[in-house]
C-alpha cells in the first residue's frame, strides 16, 4: 500500500545526490560550531546583510554542553558501526569491544602525552588518532584466531576474556598510571575531526559490506560450511572483520581519551561493552543506517533523561505543576535514567526484536549497482528503502 | 586423462568404518552416479572429495593435486562445485547474493580495493552481477534476483542451488540427490536439465541419488556402496541385474 509517506520517501530515497551534500554541509557545520563562527562579527555581518534577522543569531543553540554531546553521539556511531560488523553481519557475540577502544585509547594518549610534541604541532594529533586505531586492529587479529575454531556463546566467553585481560594487563602495568589511568590528556577531539572519522568509518564499513568480504561475512553468518564450500576463504574474511571492526574501536577509543581528557582502566570495563550493544540492537543488526540512529537515539536519550535537562524542558510549567513533578520524578532520575534505558531495550527485543532497522539499509548506503541488480525486473520498496536481501 | 581420482580411500569416525577402500577413478566428461541404500557413506564421500572431513587413509587427485589435506574452499577453488541432500542456501540472503558469494574465489581484487572501493573492484564486480545474472536466467530465477532466498519455492530453491554451484565456475560437480523430493514428471525434466547443464558447461558429474529412474536413466556408470564399502561398480543395466545389487539395496528381490 502506498501512502503519501512512503512516495516521499520512495523520492527522498532516489535523491541519491543529497548524501555527499549532506557530508559536505555536515562538515561546514562542525567546524562552523567548533570555531563559533555563529559569532563571528564578519559572519554576522554577512548574515543579516542576506536578511537573516539579528535575534536568530543571538540564539546559541550549540553551547559547550550540546556540542559535547554531539561528539559522544559521533564517537558512538563510530563504535556502534564498527561492532555490529561482527555482531549484526557476521552473526557472532563479541565482548571484546571496549577492550578495542581501552587499546586505542590508551596508545593515542600515550603518543600525545609523552611522544609527540602535540603542544607545538597540534596537526599530530591524527596521526595519535591513527596509531590507536592500528595496534587496536593488530589485536583485533589475534582475537580472530579463537574465531576460527569457535562459534556463539563459547566465541562470546574468550571475548569477555580478552577484555579482562586488557584491563589487567593495563592495571598493571605502573609506567601508563596502573589503575590509576592516565589524567590531564589534552582536549584535542573536536566536532570536525569526530564528524571526520564518522565519515570515515561509515564510508569503510559500508565499503567492505558490499565487497567479496562482506558478503563473505554474511554467508558467514548463514552457514559456515557451506561458505566455505562454495569458495570463501573463511579465515582471511574473519580476519578482515575483525580488524576493520577493532581498528575503529581503537579509532573511537582515541577520540573518546582526547575528549574525557582523563582515561582509566575501569572507563573501558564491560558496562562500556554493553552501551554499545544496546545501540547496536536497538537501531538493529546488519544496518548500517539503524547503527547510526541507534547510537544517536540512545545517546540522546541518556542525555534528556538527565534530571537537569528534564528540569530545564519542563520549566515552562506553572510552579504548581512543576514542584511536585520536581519533588517526585525529576530529582530522581539521575537514579532512574540508567534503569529506564534497559528497560526501553527490553521492551524493544520484546516487541520490535529487529530493532529500528534491522536487516534493512538506507537506499543511500547501498550502492548503485547492487540496487540495479537485485531490482532490474521489478522494483518493490519498503518504506525504509530497499530490503538488500537479508 | 583421469579427471578425479581416490585410490583407497578410508575414513574412520571414531571407531565407525563410515568408507572403506573407497576407490574412484572419474574421466573427464563423464556422468557417474554413486548409490546405496542410507547410511553407506555416499555423502561422506562427497565430504571427503571436497574438504570437509579429511581422509583417514588414502589419495584423492583432481588431474595432479591431491586434495587431502587441502581446506573446502581451497578445493573449491579448483574448480569442485557441490549442492547438498538438505539444500544449504544463504536463506536470509537475496537470491542474487547466494549466486555472487560462490563468485569469491575468481573475484581477482585484493582487501584494500575492497574498502576503499578502488581499482579493480568496479570491473570485478559488475562482471559477476553480469554473471550472476547470466546464471539465474539460464535456471529462470532472473525475475527472483531480489527475492530472499528462503521465500522461493522447494523447486526453485533446488535450482538455485544448482545454479549457486555453477557460478564457482566447476569442472567437476557433485550432485548429492538432485531428485530428493520431486514427482516422477519433475524428474523427467531434471534428467533433461542435467544432461543440458553438462553439455552447455561441459562438466564432469558425480551424483548421489535414490530414485532409480533418474540414476539408471542419464547415469553412465554406477557405483554401489554399503556400509562403507564398494559392492559393485558398471553400466546401468549391469547393476540392476546384479544380484548383490538387488539384495543390497532394493530388499530380498522381487516379490514373486
Amino acid at each position: 500500500m502506498k501512502t503519501r509517506w512512503s512516495v516521499g520517501w520512495e523520492w527522498l530515497m532516489a535523491q541519491r545526490w543529497l548524501l555527499p551534500v549532506l557530508v559536505a554541509v555536515g562538515f561546514v557545520l562542525a567546524f562552523a560550531i567548533e570555531y563559533d563562527l555563529f559569532n563571528n562579527e564578519y559572519v554576522r555581518g554577512v548574515a543579516m546583510s542576506v536578511g537573516i534577522p539579528e535575534y536568530t543569531l543571538e540564539y546559541t543553540l550549540f553551547n559547550k554542553y550540546v556540542q559535547l554531546v554531539m561528539m559522544y553521539v559521533g564517537i558512538n556511531i563510530i563504535l556502534t558501526v564498527s561492532l555490529n560488523l561482527v555482531n549484526g553481519y557476521m552473526g557472532e557475540f563479541s565482548l571484546a569491544h571496549a577492550g578495542f577502544m581501552a587499546v586505542g585509547a590508551y596508545t593515542a594518549a600515550l603518543l600525545t602525552q609523552k611522544v609527540l610534541p602535540v603542544a607545538a604541532y597540534p596537526g599530530l594529533f591524527p596521526l595519535a588518532v591513527l596509531a590507536g586505531g592500528l595496534m587496536a586492529a593488530a589485536l583485533g587479529l589475534i582475537v580472530a584466531v579463537p574465531s576460527f575454531k569457535v562459534r556463539g556463546d563459547y566465541l562470546a566467553i574468550i571475548t569477555l576474556a580478552f577484555l579482562m585481560i586488557v584491563k589487567s594487563v593495563i592495571e598493571n602495568i605502573d609506567t601508563i598510571g596502573g589503575p590509576r589511568g592516565i589524567p590531564g590528556i589534552k582536549k584535542l577531539t573536536t566536532l570536525p575531526w569526530v564528524f571526520f572519522w564518522v565519515v570515515v568509518s561509515v564510508w569503510v564499513v559500508r565499503n567492505f559490506v558490499y565487497s567479496k568480504y562482506g558478503r563473505g561475512v554474511l554467508s558467514i553468518r548463514e552457514d559456515e560450511i557451506a561458505s566455505d564450500l562454495m569458495s570463501v576463504n573463511t579465515r582471511r574474511v574473519k580476519f578482515l572483520a575483525f580488524m576493520v571492526s577493532s581498528f575503529f574501536a581503537g579509532i573511537a577509543g582515541a577520540l573518546f581519551a582526547h575528549l574525557l581528557q582523563f582515561i582509566s582502566p575501569r572507563v573501558f570495563d564491560i558496562i562500556k561493552t554493553t552501551d554499545v550493544l544496546i545501540m547496536v540492537y536497538l537501531g538493529g543488526i546488519a544496518s548500517i543506517g539503524g547503527s547510526i540512529l541507534g547510537a544517536t537515539v540512545y545517546t540522546v536519550l541518556l542525555e534528556l533523561l538527565r534530571p537537569s535537562t528534564v528540569a530545564a524542558m519542563l520549566a515552562w510549567l506553572p510552579a504548581v505543576a512543576l514542584d511536585p513533578l520536581n519533588e517526585y520524578f525529576i530529582r530522581h532520575l539521575g537514579v532512574w535514567r540508567m534503569v529506564i534505558m534497559p528497560l526501553l531495550l527490553v521492551l524493544v527485543m520484546l516487541y520490535w526484536p529487529r530493532g529500528i532497522m534491522g536487516l534493512r539499509e538506507f537506499r543511500w548506503f547501498i550502492p548503485r549497482r547492487d540496487l540495479e541488480a537485485h531490482h532490474r525486473q521489478h522494483a518493490h520498496g519498503g518504506s525504509h528503502g530497499a530490503a538488500h536481501g537479508h | 586423462m583421469a579427471l578425479l581420482t581416490a585410490t583407497r580411500v578410508r575414513h574412520y569416525f571414531g571407531g565407525l568404518c563410515a568408507v572403506s577402500d573407497f576407490n574412484l577413478d572419474l574421466q573427464a566428461g563423464e556422468l557417474v552416479g554413486i548409490i546405496g541404500p542410507n547410511g553407506a557413506g555416499k555423502t561422506t564421500v562427497f565430504n571427503l572429495i571436497t574438504g570437509v572431513y579429511r581422509a583417514s587413509e588414502g589419495s584423492i587427485r583432481l588431474r595432479d593435486t591431491e586434495l587431502v589435506g587441502k581446506t573446502p574452499h581451497q578445493i573449491t577453488a579448483l574448480r569442485v562445485g557441490r549442492t547438498f541432500q538438505n539444500i544449504r542456501l544463504f536463506r536470509d540472503l537475496s537470491v542474487l547474493d547466494n549466486v555472487r558469494i560462490a563468485h569469491y574465489a575468481q573475484v581477482r581484487y585484493g582487501p584494500l580495493e575492497a574498502l576503499l572501493h578502488l581499482g579493480r573492484y568496479r570491473r570485478e564486480e559488475q562482471r559477476i552481477v553480469e554473471n550472476s545474472r547470466r546464471l539465474l536466467s539460464i535456471f529462470k530465477l532472473d525475475h527472483l534476483a531480489g527475492e530472499t532466498a528462503k521465500n522461493l519455492p522447494y523447486g526453485s530453491q533446488r535450482r538455485l542451488e544448482i545454479a549457486r554451484a555453477l557460478a564457482i565456475g566447476p569442472e567437476l560437480l557433485l550432485l548429492d540427490e538432485p531428485a530428493a523430493g520431486m514427482n516422477p514428471n519433475e524428474i523427467d525434466q531434471l534428467m533433461e536439465f542435467i544432461q543440458w547443464i553438462r553439455r552447455e558447461f561441459q562438466l564432469t558429474i558425480l551424483l548421489i541419488e535414490h530414485q532409480m529412474k533418474l540414476v539408471m536413466g542419464i547415469c553412465e556408470r554406477i557405483k554401489v556402496l554399503d556400509f562403507g564399502e564398494t559392492l559393485a561398480e558398471g553400466p546401468p543395466e549391469a547393476i540392476q541385474s546384479n544380484p548383490k545389487v538387488l539384495e543390497a539395496y532394493l530388499g530380498e528381490g522381487p516379490v514373486g
